[in-house]
């Protein structure tokens, strides 16, 4: 059965940034790249550092997609599904998230 | 293993450039090199030898360090002159005693000054100028005088002026000629030179022939031929070189008819062909060439002979020069002077702006001879290698030299240019060799000068070569643009110039109107320092705080764990007990590494995230601010104590240094700005490593600028000396400013002065002459700029709002458990990260 976690209220997330989650005993990086209700969700843990910073990191565009730069070393997470640009192997995993009611709600 | 043999005599310019070229060609394994050198010095530059005079440290002149040599297995052998050569027996005997045995032996011994033979020449405080030795000692005994004179008005004699007058001594100059630089430049030429020359209070005094020099209590007097004398304190004689061939005498190697040894098109002696001679020391037909550029190009060829390489050989030398003489523009092309017969000429000359240009072509107006530049040597390059390359003029030759009002100037086309063509004619770089280096991925002129060392002499080819760049990636389908990413079309300064006249605040406004697409992790910082270099508005409201990386956004630096670092400010390294006490209570309740950095300063480690509000609480209370050590800005002045403590201390580099910290700290600047101040010249505060140093002299302070340390570390420039406290802050004022506002996106100073035709001299004109009518703009900017400053901790802790960003979860008060900690030595450090923890990758459907 699909169960929805409710995380906070859509205002709680400036435009143009992200937040990390707790998710169970996961961190959940979230991000609302503009003003609307688009959000991504993917592991808040940069795989290189095993350091739980990548909602920190900067919402950039390359190749038409959007991704975030770990603020550590810079390596690109595409935001809709994990996948690490300058190494395959080290794609975070992602999740799936709606906005429902102005309140933010991640599918575990 | 049998090993070649090789001996130096003599470790100069020239004979460094030798052992450079060779250790180039060689396994230096397979030879055993041995230099003999008199002076105590190794290699030093002598073409830039008056910049002793500002600095009074002889290392920014060498060529290279000890380690070099050792590291080639070469043996230096300073202090010890080659007395004797035994040309039977191959060897040469040294003044120590010892003997080395050699199979080639390679003569780079130089010149000597040649003193005109004017009775008193040889007595006290008469002097020549063309060691550090000598330099030293005319820096002492312009101490104790104020007027010196310098015979010989060539390019020695006005260098020498120049250094004088940068030390506040009434200077004359005394030429035999009735002009200034005779061997280079023709009548009109000298004549304006000797105006901009006579115009910066320098006494020049040409058609004088000294026939003798009384030495008296008061000082002394010259005499000159036609009955007219000098009173001065002292002299410098700068009339000339001779050859050193003293050892090349008493062995009986051929010598030319003027001096030097005589060699043949590959510098081998004339009757020993296992002696070379390269350099001033060389005569090659007859002449004996006094510049440094002749003497690289004998020293390239005596390596690859020596090697068996018989392709290339000496055939005459460019004697063309594009100088700056004491801050005058002079270049001197072929024959400037209009001896080849039937010679035809083109004059320009404009009183007004005191620029004087002369062509010389030959009697069918098709080919270039010879050029005289004087104020203005733009075109120098274009004009060197239609004259080197022989290159058919265009229909006027005289549209070369007019000023482009006249409609667009016929730039010669690299194309036309063969591969073999001398595009760099100091370092003796070919078209060809320029090409190969771009072929091989060398993009940027920065690059390219630093594989090839072609443009690092005069610099007069590096239009040409960026030309040549331009056109070769071109070829290659690259593109040099200087667009700042994907998003926007326009460079840093572009940028700069559209937000400050368009008044833009936000960065979407930007976007919208300039760029296209989202932004990327370049433009969107980059934005945001220039956003804040015009307005300084508070970081982290809402529309800037996107822009910013972890580090402006949080207001401290990530470290590997994700925890922060805090660095309070603590200007010029000033630090009370009372805050040294607050640091250390906040450091122990958070548990925090305490460390001193490089930069005088205390930072305190691995804070999470959420507590990092109430630690600046703490340390505000105390009376602290921020430090911006996250920021690309200001970041601190280093100093020494100055001469409040120190008893060598001559000016008070502890309170310059925090008058300065202050008065700039919290503005964003294209990259970090470091500033240190010296209380003399022992320069403890490591000054002259710093993007600006100031260091304590007896008359005020020297002002250098565009230093660093980091990946490639360089001294700073001297920019003006013996200056007073306002009119460093002026300077300052405007240099900042025009850094922010001309540097690329994280462009250093010391790249950007790179970065700049003319270097420190343009520098020196915008910030000092005004030459671009500038400053005024310049300092207003800085005052509004200075005056919006604000302690980004304090405006936090102020407003809740801004609070809430400093949380790890959003819905969870749980501190961030990947954090872990493990005792090092007497505090911790972050544990090394744990492996099984990652997650799996998982695409969604």
């Amino acid at each position: 059965m699909t169960q929805w976690i409710s995380i906070c209220k859509i205002d709680d997330i400036l435009p143009e940034t992200g937040i990390c989650a707790l998710v169970g005993d996961n961190h959940v990086a979230i991000f609302r790249p503009n003003a609307d209700n688009t959000l991504y969700a993917i592991s808040n843990i940069d795989p290189f550092a095993q350091a739980s910073v990548l909602s920190r990191g900067l919402i950039v565009e390359h190749q038409h997609e959007l991704w975030v730069a770990s603020p550590l070393k810079k390596q690109h997470f595409r935001l809709k599904d994990g996948y690490c640009l300058e190494s395959q192997t080290h794609s975070v995993k992602s999740y799936i998230i709606r906005v429902h009611q102005n309140k933010v709600e991640i599918q575990i | 293993m049998h090993k070649t043999q090789l001996v130096v005599l003599g470790n100069g310019m020239v004979g460094h450039q030798f052992i450079d070229e060779l250790c180039n060609l060689i396994d230096v394994n397979q030879y055993d090199i041995t230099i003999f050198c008199a002076e105590s010095r190794p290699a030093y530059d002598r073409v830039h030898l008056s910049s002793y005079f500002l600095t009074h440290t002889a290392e920014n002149l060498l060529l290279a360090s000890t380690d070099f040599y050792h590291d080639r297995n070469i043996r230096l052998l300073l202090n010890e002159p080659a007395l004797w050569i035994d040309r039977q027996n191959q060897n040469v005997h040294g003044k120590s005693g010892q003997t080395v045995p050699y199979e080639k032996l390679i003569f780079a011994t130089g010149s000597s000054p040649a003193v005109p033979p004017i009775k008193g020449s040889d007595g006290t405080n008469c002097y020549v100028y063309r060691t550090l030795e000598d330099l030293e000692r005319i820096a002492s005994c312009a101490k104790k005088c104020k007027k010196g004179a310098i015979v010989g008005g060539g390019l020695l004699g006005l260098e020498a002026a120049g250094a004088l007058r940068n030390l506040n001594i009434e200077t004359h100059i005394v030429e035999f000629a009735p002009l200034l630089m005779a061997e280079q430049l023709d009548a009109l030429g000298g004549e304006l030179l000797r105006k901009k020359i006579e115009a910066m209070g320098i006494f020049i005094h040409t058609n004088k022939n000294t026939t003798e020099i009384l030495h008296h209590n008061n000082g002394k007097t010259m005499v000159f031929t036609d009955g007219s004398s000098l009173d001065i304190d002292f002299i410098i004689f700068a009339t000339g070189i001779r050859p050193q061939d003293h050892l090349a005498k008493k062995c009986s190697l051929q010598i030319g008819k003027r001096g030097g040894i005589a060699i043949n098109q590959f510098c081998q002696s004339l009757n020993d062909p296992n002696i070379y001679a390269i350099g001033e020391c060389a005569s090659w037909n007859e002449t004996i060439y006094g510049l440094v550029a002749p003497g690289y190009r004998m020293a390239k060829i005596a390596a690859r002979h020596i090697l068996g390489q018989t392709d290339d050989s000496f055939t005459d030398a460019d004697m063309s020069a594009k100088l700056k003489l004491i801050g005058v523009d002079v270049g001197s092309i072929g024959d400037a002077k209009g001896k080849t017969p039937q010679a035809r000429s083109y004059l320009y000359l404009n009183e007004q702006k005191e620029i004087y240009k002369r062509l010389i072509v030959s009697e069918d107006n098709k080919k270039l001879l010879g050029a005289v530049l004087v104020g203005d040597t733009t075109d120098y390059g274009n004009l060197l290698q239609l004259m080197l390359n022989a290159i058919d003029l265009p229909e006027n030759p005289d549209a070369l030299i007019l000023p482009t009002s006249n409609g667009e100037k016929p730039v010669i086309g690299i194309d036309a240019l063969p591969e073999s063509a001398p595009l760099c004619s100091c370092m003796d770089v070919t078209k060809g060799q320029i090409l190969q280096a771009i072929q091989k991925g060398n993009h940027t002129i920065e690059d390219i000068k630093a594989t090839t060392k072609a443009g690092t002499g005069c610099g007069g080819c590096l239009p040409l070569i960026t030309q040549m760049l331009k056109v070769e990636l071109g070829k290659q389908g690259l593109d040099i643009t200087n667009h700042i990413c994907e998003h926007f079309p326009y460079t840093r300064q572009e940028l700069y110039h559209i937000i400050l006249v368009g008044k833009i605040k936000s960065f979407h406004d930007l976007l919208h109107t300039y760029g296209s697409g989202y932004g990327c992790e370049i433009c969107k910082p980059t934005i945001g320092s220039l956003l804040a270099s015009c307005w300084n508005d508070f970081v982290l409201q809402p529309d800037l705080l996107p822009l910013q990386d972890s580090n402006d956004r949080f207001l401290g630096n990530i470290q590997k764990d994700g925890t922060y670092s805090i660095v309070p400010r603590s200007p010029g390294g000033e630090i009370t007990p009372d805050e040294l006490e607050a640091i250390a209570k906040v450091a122990k309740r958070y548990h925090l590494y305490s460390k001193i950095t490089g930069s005088q300063r205390i930072a305190l480690f691995g804070a999470h995230l959420q507590d990092l509000p109430h630690i600046w609480q703490c340390l505000i209370d105390a009376g602290m601010e921020t430090g911006h050590a996250y920021a690309k800005g200001l970041r601190m002045a280093k100093t020494c104590v100055g001469n409040s403590w120190c008893r060598y201390g001559v000016g008070d580099s502890t309170g310059l240094g925090i008058e300065i910290e202050n008065r700039y700290k919290g503005i964003r600047t294209p990259h970090k700005l470091k500033i240190g101040v010296s209380g003399c010249t022992r320069e403890c505060a490591e000054a002259q490593a710093k993007d600006i140093g100031l260091i304590a002299t007896e008359k005020g302070w020297n002002l250098y600028v565009c230093g660093n340390g980091g990946t490639s570390p360089r001294h700073a420039v001297l920019l003006a000396s013996n200056l007073d406290k306002e009119t460093i802050l002026l300077y300052l004022d405007r240099l900042i400013m025009f850094y922010i506002r001309t540097a690329d996106k994280l462009q250093r100073t010391a790249s950007w002065i790179d970065s700049l035709e003319g270097g420190i001299h343009y520098i020196r004109n915008v910030i000092i002459d005004d030459a671009l009518k500038l400053n005024q703009h310049l300092e207003q900017a800085m005052t509004a700029l200075r005056a919006s400053y604000q302690c980004e901790w304090a405006k936090v802790l102020a407003h809740p709002k801004h609070q809430k960003h400093f949380q790890h979860f959003i819905n969870s008060p749980r501190p961030d458990n990947y954090i872990q900690m493990i005792p090092e030595r007497k505090q911790h450090k972050p544990a090394p990260p744990q492996k099984d923890t990652v997650e799996s990758y998982r695409s969604p459907q």
